[in-house]
């Protein structure tokens, strides 16, 4: 097939073999692991009472029960900055499915339905079934994520001509307002608006070891089911017909991304509520780093969207102590400059 | 000896149909070019044959079997297809998008082998992109960017190559360069080339068979001989044709022509 003239087709392979070793990939992905443990470190040992870092080291390697300090590191700071990690994570990654799903740089759980959806179907938990046990909570966050999408997909559809993007993400913005205004009015109208106000506002700060150890199986799973994706969404992202083209099973893989999304995005939102931006950046932010394939801006945006809510939460803490100010505030605070800066600076996508 | 037969097919959305009870054999081995005016279905069939679209009704074959029933990465092992538009992500390299070309043959993990490898630095180098190998795609020109994907598509190695519009937006050298890249798989490697050309001239040049579309129905279908008459140019396209010979292929092209009103 190929017309082999020896030596300088041979040298000429070498040549393009050189462009798949994703240099940048692996970078990337070694200084943001660094990066989160430093900043999961800080984020244990600063706070409202600051500890040393090295105390922080010995509660986690050598853990006394009897020490104070040790069990604030253990009850409260530990399980609070993995629940941040593992929002932050969640959001970034369900964000950077959509985008590659949709091909719509400006897509993340939020566009569909999705956050609204939870956070609806939470205020309804809250407001007629208090008391319900955590796990049902979570369960019945992924529904609502579910019906979120339901309801868009629904509403896109309804007129004539069918379902089209443009109308899919007006109905995702239709939606979301419509879903969060009747949580705010169930909150209002039952009086659970402290209690959701609390929750959210607690955010991670209300994360205990019983949460992390009923959210983490669900996340963790779904992020592998991400990794395992990512190729799948490379393709998608190319283009409907292309990937058809080229053999993809393309319903399959939307279905399962849209689940894996689910999970991740009605998890994420079950902890800090409907918190916008993460899944709208990091996925950008890696994406500007490491280049195209979503096998490194899955991985990398595990990475950088926990450092950026751990980040997030830390600062949080230590802006206004003893009080806790709103992760979702922060969060756009950091975000949205960086945001400003990647759009003047990349162009091309948005 | 037919490798796509195209069957009683009716293709449509909803409940408009753009191709009705349309049925074809299309020859291996050999060239085939879809004519025909805008909006006759061509681009439609075309996404049909390449199990893109689903029929509402009858039935593709691809070497005897049912195409929607086979496996589509099995399908893409045989077939490669070049849509109409095609718009990369941006800040995709030429070598990143031909480098999924691959994907029908790839296992696992994904990773690319020497095999894989050999298969798109031929397609880039067959397409004249070797110097273009690590710039994104949009720093490319219009018809630069059509080889890309021309390249992609090669990269596939497939057997057959169904093109939409291959050589819209790519200057006349450059079109050329592509007809005559295709006319060379066809001959030296047997590859069967199906198209979709608005070029006559073109499509008489370069191909064995033709097929000539009008409202969703095939109108003529035969050797270029037997379609491009001034006859079948009339009621195809609604166009006073003057007929010539072509001096490369000695199959009849159209020198010019005037419009045609039915009513006169």
């Amino acid at each position: 097939m190929t017309a082999s003239t020896g030596v300088g087709e041979l040298s000429d392979i070498a040549e393009l073999q050189k462009r798949t070793h994703p240099i940048r990939g692996v970078v990337a992905l070694i200084l943001g692991v660094i990066a989160l443990i430093f900043t999961i470190g800080l984020a244990i040992s600063l706070g409202a009472a600051d500890i040393s870092l090295g105390t922080v080291w010995t509660a986690i390697t050598q853990f006394s029960p009897q020490l104070t300090t040790h069990q604030i590191i253990h009850d409260i700071r530990l399980p609070r900055v993995l629940g941040a990690a593992l929002v932050g994570a969640s959001f970034a990654v369900a964000g950077a499915i959509m985008q590659g799903m949709t091909r719509n740089p400006l897509a993340d759980s939020g566009l569909l339905g999705l956050n609204a959806g939870a956070a609806f179907m939470l205020a309804v938990c809250f407001a007629f079934f208090p008391g319900m046990p955590y796990l049902l909570l979570i369960v019945l966050s992924f529904v609502g994520a579910a019906l979120g999408v339901a309801i868009v997909f629904g509403v896109g559809s309804l007129s004539k001509g069918g379902l089209t993007p443009m109308r899919l993400v007006l109905a995702g913005a239709a939606v979301s307002a419509l879903l969060g205004a009747l949580g705010e009015g169930i909150a209002l109208y039952y009086r659970v608006g402290q209690d959701l106000a609390f929750w959210y506002a607690g955010g991670v700060s209300g994360t205990n070891w019983g949460h992390l150890k009923i959210l983490s199986p669900w996340i963790v799973i779904a992020i592998i089911g991400a990794l395992i994706l990512s190729r799948s969404i490379t393709l998608l992202s190319l283009g409907e017909e292309i990937a058809i083209g080229l053999g993809q099973r393309t319903v399959v893989v939307k279905v399962w991304g849209m689940v894996i999304v689910l999970i991740l995005a009605g998890a994420a939102v079950s902890v800090v509520g409907a918190v916008g931006f993460v899944g709208l950046i990091v996925p950008h932010f890696t994406r500007y780093i490491v280049g195209h394939d979503y096998r490194w801006i899955i991985s990398c945006s595990v990475v950088y969207g926990a450092l950026l809510v751990v980040l997030a939460d830390l600062v949080a803490r230590i802006i206004n102590p003893p009080y806790e100010t709103p992760i979702g505030a922060l969060i756009a605070f950091i975000g949205v400059p960086f945001f400003l800066y990647l759009a003047r600076k990349g162009g091309k996508e948005l | 000896m037919a490798v796509l037969e195209i069957e009683h097919v009716a293709i449509g959305y909803a409940s408009t149909l753009i191709v009705d009870d349309l049925s074809v054999a299309i020859p291996k081995g050999q060239i085939s070019t879809i004519i025909g005016p805008n909006g006759c279905g061509k681009s439609t069939l075309l996404k049909a044959v390449a199990r893109v679209l689903r029929t509402q009704d009858g039935t593709v074959y691809l070497d005897g079997k049912a195409i929607h029933q086979l496996k589509t990465k099995e399908v893409a092992k045989k077939m490669a297809i070049l849509p109409q538009t095609a718009s990369a992500p941006g800040g995709l390299t030429v070598f990143e998008l031909v480098s999924y070309g691959r994907f029908p043959h790839q296992v696992g993990f994904g990773t690319l082998r020497k095999e894989d490898y050999e298969y798109i630095h031929w397609a880039i180098d067959v397409t004249g992109l070797s110097e273009f190998c690590d710039r994104p795609i949009e720093a490319l020109s219009g018809g630069q960017r059509q080889r890309v994907w021309i390249a992609m598509a090669l990269a596939q190695g497939t057997d057959i190559l169904v093109l939409d519009e291959p050589t819209t937006y790519l200057d006349l050298a450059h079109q050329l360069e592509i007809l005559l890249l295709l006319e060379k798989l066809n001959k030296e490697e047997g590859r069967t080339i199906i198209m979709v050309l608005h070029d006559l001239n073109h499509a008489s040049r370069f191909s064995h068979f033709m097929m000539a579309m009008r409202d969703g129905k095939l109108v003529i279908y035969g050797s270029p001989q037997e379609v491009m008459t001034k006859e079948n140019l009339q009621n195809v396209f609604h166009i006073n044709a003057e007929m010539a010979v072509c001096p490369y292929s000695k199959n009849p092209i159209c020198l010019s022509y005037q419009l045609y009103n039915k009513k006169t």
